[in-house]
């Protein structure tokens, strides 16, 4: 935590809008990404992808393929006997198949030759006999007996995975609500779509260590699951992360052609390179889930929610990546907007053959979030309130702690209402606007950081170290990578303003695991709080050290020392002061050589049941937004007019980077409502075994482009956060979670037609108009939520009602909570707890 | 990245000389007039020729000829179409074709006689060489079904051209020139219902001229359904030309639909009851219906066929009350999806 002196005096470039550090060398095209890379002797290498969705491979034959001219090495699943995988509890992954395969573009192969062309010719002369096994095409297929699951280690049939808590009694709550809203959504799974596809070249040394630069936007998981499956010291391995050309979660997996290039280098000794093709990069997905969802909602008359009850059901696809994580995040955010007395949810992620699902952008969550804010859409207008009004009534308390033990910080959420509500003329607009002219609102939140890593450690989630000499040059190392979000920026100018010197003074260094301290990568919206904090505690240890030098000089106190300008000053005299250059080569007079570190470790999480380490996070952002659409009645053509937004982002570090995130995630937003989707293609079982992805080109899985963005009205709400560095919190994930619920909400004041599912296409509007003008319920969303097994509920007293953040399933305990729950309501109004 | 496979490659000036290249090339032998449909196809290995014959470099294809009618190169761009002003004043609905194919950037590359000839698109088709072996090919290249339509005995892709409904819809015709000889041919006989053969156009042959006769009487009208109004093809165009006399009588009328077949449909059935009327909201509504019968949409391009046949009716309409003189200007913006710019 960076300590009180940072935040009292004014601050010279915080706030300000900038151009930021890492601008010009990327409009000029000089920034060099993974592909850029070009090393003497380099080879290149292309994998041989699956063709069948499912299949135990009986035999590879490679012999024609490596005498083919010009191929130097020719690798199979019988070279990486080692399985690797995102998450400890998902170990499922190899660099090349062995024994089976699970979706078509699952590698089996790889071909490293002198240049692609013939890495690609070699390719097509290796023989793959596959034995066919069930493919199994949807949520609906992985929930049936099987005798060939997808994975040994599936819980049962193709289940990935099962999640059932309960925070409090939630079918009491249901009960004594006066209305129970139940409700169900589909969410389509949707991809990435960075620019840059993904690339990595590895250069091994003649001792047997190797290099890796690569796309990835988590240098450190990747060196971690290198040294596993290479059977390396990690030591003698270096991953650099190069700035990746948009990453939005695609980019956090360890992925298997790092994995190959690697070791292909290693057995070389040459440098050893990979880019892969757009299709390649649609294989490799980690993208949104798709989600089936189901809300049972008590509600009481005056607009205040009594319980909740969620149940999810993901498709994984066919590997676990971060999978179970995906599957709590569909749950364990939800009570972070509005005060949430109880809360239960069933979660359930499975197997299908088809590209591994994982974390893109809001992560698990903006599916929950769409399925909440429509509902509550309809509990407003059953209730007769204005869905504003509704939320403003039930907004979460800052300094309080959820029924599920996540600690709110600050919440500008109802600020963020107000403001889309008065610069969207919405008491004017709501229910008044022409017929197919509409406006909807929704809010969202979202983590600054995921409180836990990956694996269980104790150990700093970020370190930040400041190298400063007698040049009066600064270099600031982070193992952050830049994915385009800015990191780099949000790192140098935190250490500007701390030692009042200029951007330009400043080198960073990055993304790199010989040089850099860890960070644990760019994803959960974690390196502006995480790194910040760091970086914000290393540069306050070189300001110390050097104004206790300079104080030495001019004979005053080190606490009256001021750094500004690029000058080290006394604060009450001013005219008496030294370059900062001059400063620094006092300092290392006195000091010795000059480097100074920071770290940041999360809270501790307040809830102690097992799960509970997913959700918590040093502070929540919170977005609303007003969405404003025109529907066409004949054609059912949506198109959004305008977006107005406001994000609670505690302070705005870069004004212009924060717009740009906001309108950023406002885009992809607008994409997921109307078109974006990752859809399997299954011919018919009578002819084929294939499934496939549908659409694995940036032609045929449709984005917005620039033409079809709507104007963007961004409004930025400042409150500064304690536990953000100079009060800051995310940006990157969380403006993205109102705009799909906004535009379903925006298209039935419209039209008076509810959309339960995104993407919101033309042909499922104008089916719900039809309904709705044959007399029926104009809707069109998924009717029931498959039946599945779930195992006793967790149960977690929630914190209002007495509860310790334990679990327990013990009857009596259960009772005893409900008992002393009765007490509770009597002898307080409020129940939210507030801790010292 | 996906990179070309080899092939030999001529870029002759002349186009005597074009043509004795594709002679003695045989159907191996492809024609390069912009590329920017062709070269992507070849990196999927949809299309495989051994041979590329560009035509960039014959000056006689870049030329536009004002007579009593207009009569285009082949090889002039979208872009140079589009900045023709007599073509857009004389042929609006050719001209409003033209300045929606894909993007400026690909148009200012992709030539007329490329669109013409344009590939048909199928979902099945367009994609790599690892996924179509997944499916065991189809019947469009490689393989035995049509994935679309499993019984179809032929090829179900989908004619995605922009600019030959607009052409069909005005009678155009093109001049077709081969080592052999030439011969002029109607837009409306140059394609046929099979995806995989979808031209009449021999291999030999070069798609030289479209030749437009004189239309002063004359009013056409473009209108074309995609998802994205910035880049996406056509997933139903309806192409309208009408001449109508001084009291709005139509004496004759001409309309296309596009991307709802493998070959663009002439409703004759339409040009024959519109014959003699006048185009009042009643006729409009009823001109809707018989091209919605033409239609047969099929799930293998962007969105559901239900949905798109659906919309044949509104977009007639659209047609025919621009041909009306209706101001359509708000609506071709909005509900076309065309590009904001």
């Amino acid at each position: 935590m960076n300590s009180g002196k940072s935040n009292v005096r004014p601050f010279r470039i915080i706030g300000k809008p900038r151009v930021r550090v890492d601008a010009l060398s990327k409009v000029t095209g000089q920034t060099l990404f993974a592909d850029d890379i070009k090393l003497p002797r380099m080879l290149h290498c292309k994998l041989l992808r699956s063709t069948v969705p499912h299949a135990a491979i009986e035999k590879i034959d490679v012999a024609r393929a490596s005498n083919h001219p010009g191929v130097h090495l020719v690798l199979t699943g019988k070279d990486f006997p080692i399985e690797y995988g995102i998450l400890p509890v998902s170990q499922d992954e190899r660099p090349l198949c062995r024994d089976k395969v699970r979706f078509v573009g699952d590698p089996v192969a790889a071909v490293i030759a002198r240049d692609e062309q013939t890495a690609s010719a070699a390719l097509a002369l290796i023989e793959i006999t596959y034995q066919s096994l069930p493919t199994i095409a949807s949520v609906d297929e992985a929930l049936l007996p099987t005798e060939a699951p997808l994975q040994d280690y599936a819980e049962e049939h193709n289940i990935h995975r099962r999640l059932s808590y309960s925070f409090g009694d939630v079918d009491e709550a249901l009960e004594e609500a006066d209305h129970v809203f139940e409700d169900t959504f589909f969410y389509e799974g949707n991809t990435h779509m960075a620019m840059e596809q993904h690339a990595s070249v590895a250069s091994a040394d003649p001792d047997g260590r190797v290099t890796l630069w690569s796309s990835t936007q988590c240098p450190h998981y990747v060196h971690r699951a290198l040294a596993k499956a290479l059977e390396m010291p990690a030591a003698h391995i270096r991953v650099i992360a190069c700035p990746n050309g948009g990453g939005f979660g695609g980019k956090t997996d360890p992925f298997n052609h790092e994995i190959v290039v690697s070791k292909a280098s290693l057995l070389l000794g040459r440098p050893v390179k990979i880019c892969l093709t757009r299709e390649e990069v649609f294989f490799c997905h980690r993208g949104r889930h798709q989600v089936t969802m189901k809300f049972r909602t008590g509600v009481n008359n005056d607009g205040k929610l009594t319980g909740m009850h969620l149940q999810t059901l993901l498709d994984g696809g066919a590997y676990g990546s971060y999978g179970i994580a995906s599957t709590f995040y569909t749950a364990a955010l939800q009570p972070t907007t509005y005060h949430l007395p109880r809360y239960s949810f069933d979660a359930c992620r499975v197997f299908t053959n088809k590209p591994p699902c994982g974390p893109k952008r809001g992560h698990g969550t903006p599916q929950p979030r769409f399925g909440q804010e429509v509902q509550l859409d309809k509990i407003a207008e059953k209730l007769q309130m204005d869905p504003a009004q509704l939320r403003l009534g039930m907004v979460a308390e800052p300094d309080s702690l959820t029924c599920n033990y996540l600690k709110i910080g600050t919440i500008g959420l109802k600020q963020c209402i107000d403001s889309v509500v008065k610069k969207s003329d919405w008491k004017n607009k709501y229910h008044n606007l022409p017929s197919g002219k509409g406006v909807g609102i929704a809010c969202g939140a979202y983590m600054s950081g995921a409180g836990t890593a990956i694996y269980w450690n104790k150990m700093p989630h970020s370190g930040v170290q400041i190298k400063l000499d007698r040049s009066g040059a600064v270099t600031v190392y982070c193992g952050a990578t830049d994915v385009g979000q800015g990191s780099d920026d949000v790192l140098v100018s935190l250490v500007t303003e701390v030692l009042g010197i200029e951007t330009i003074d400043i080198k960073c260094v990055t993304g790199d695991t010989d040089l850099t301290p860890v960070d644990l990568g760019s994803y959960s919206s974690r390196v502006t709080l995480m790194m910040g904090n760091a970086a914000i505690q290393a540069a306050e240890r070189a300001r110390d050290l050097i104004a206790n030098a300079v104080a030495d000089k001019l004979e005053i106190t080190a606490d009256h020392i001021g750094f500004a300008d690029r000058l080290v000053f006394d604060v009450e005299d001013p005219t008496r002061h030294m370059s900062f250059q001059e400063a620094v080569v006092c300092a290392e007079e006195k000091h010795g050589t000059l480097v100074t570190a920071g770290s940041y470790a999360p809270p501790k999480s307040a809830g102690k049941y097992p799960g509970g380490g997913v959700g918590p996070s040093p502070t929540y952002s919170y977005t609303a937004a007003v969405a404003e659409v025109e529907v066409d009645e004949k054609t059912g053509v949506v198109e959004v007019s305008r977006i107005y937004i406001a994000h609670d982002i505690g302070r705005s570090l870069n004004p212009v980077q924060v717009e740009g995130q906001v309108i950023g995630g406002v885009y992809m937003g607008i994409g997921e409502a109307l078109m974006e989707e990752t859809t399997s293609r299954r011919l018919s079982p009578r002819l084929s075994n294939a499934l496939l992805h549908d659409n694995p080109s940036m032609l045929d899985y449709k984005t917005l482009t620039m033409h079809d963005m709507p104007e963007v009205l961004v409004d930025i709400i400042e409150d500064p956060d304690p536990n953000g560095p100079f009060g800051a919190k995310e940006v990157g994930q969380g403006p993205l979670l109102p705009i799909m619920p906004a535009v379903a909400n925006a298209i039935f004041d419209a039209v008076g037609v509810r959309i339960d599912e995104v993407p919101i296409t033309p042909a499922k509007v104008l089916k719900a108009l039809e309904m709705k003008a044959a007399g029926r319920e104009g809707r069109v969303g998924p009717r029931a939520f498959p039946a599945i097994d779930w195992p006793q509920a967790m149960f977690v007293l929630p914190p209002a009602e007495g509860g310790d953040g334990k679990a327990s399933n013990k009857p009596e305990r259960k009772r005893a909570a409900k008992m002393h729950a009765m007490d509770k309501v009597e002898e307080q109004t409020t129940d939210t707890v507030k801790p010292s | 990245m996906m990179r070309l496979p080899a092939f030999r490659y001529h870029a002759p000036t002349q186009l005597s000389e074009a043509a004795a290249i594709l002679a003695n090339e045989g159907p191996d032998a492809m024609l390069l007039a912009g590329g920017t449909d062709l070269l992507p196809n070849m990196k999927r290995g949809q299309q495989t020729p051994a041979t590329l014959v560009a035509l960039g470099k014959i000056e006689s294809l870049r030329k536009s000829t004002n007579g009593t009618g207009l009569v285009l190169g082949a090889g002039l761009t979208l872009t140079e179409l589009v900045g023709n002003p007599s073509l857009r004043k004389m042929y609006p609905g050719l001209w409003q074709a033209a300045s929606v194919v894909a993007t400026p950037l690909l148009r200012n590359t992709a030539t007329i006689g490329g669109n013409i000839c344009l590939d048909t698109r199928c979902t099945y088709y367009n994609q790599n060489e690892d996924w179509r072996k997944a499916i065991n090919y189809c019947l469009k290249k490689d393989g035995e079904t049509c994935w679309v339509a499993t019984s179809s005995k032929t090829c179900r892709a989908v004619s995605s051209t922009d600019t030959a409904p607009a052409l069909i819809a005005l009678g155009a015709r093109v001049r077709l020139v081969s080592a052999s000889g030439e011969r002029v041919v109607d837009m409306q006989d140059l394609y046929q219902d099979d995806g995989a053969d979808y031209m009449q156009r021999r291999a030999d042959e070069i798609l030289a001229e479209v030749i437009l006769d004189p239309m002063q009487d004359w009013r056409s009208t473009y209108w074309k359904l995609r998802r994205r109004g910035s880049i996406d093809f056509p997933i139903l165009s309806v192409a309208a030309a009408a001449r109508t006399d001084a009291g709005g009588t139509i004496r004759q009328a001409r309309i296309v639909l596009g991307a709802v077949s493998s070959e663009p449909l002439l409703s004759a059935e339409a040009s024959k009851f519109l014959h003699g009327k006048k185009l009042t909201d009643e006729v409009i509504e009823e001109t809707g219906r018989i091209l919605a019968k033409l239609a047969k949409p099929r799930g293998n391009t962007d969105l559901t066929p239900i949905w798109r046949k659906k919309m044949v009716p509104s977009f007639v309409s659209h047609a025919l009350r621009e041909l009306r003189g209706d101001d359509v200007s708000e609506l071709r913006k909005r509900i076309a999806h065309q590009a904001r710019n």
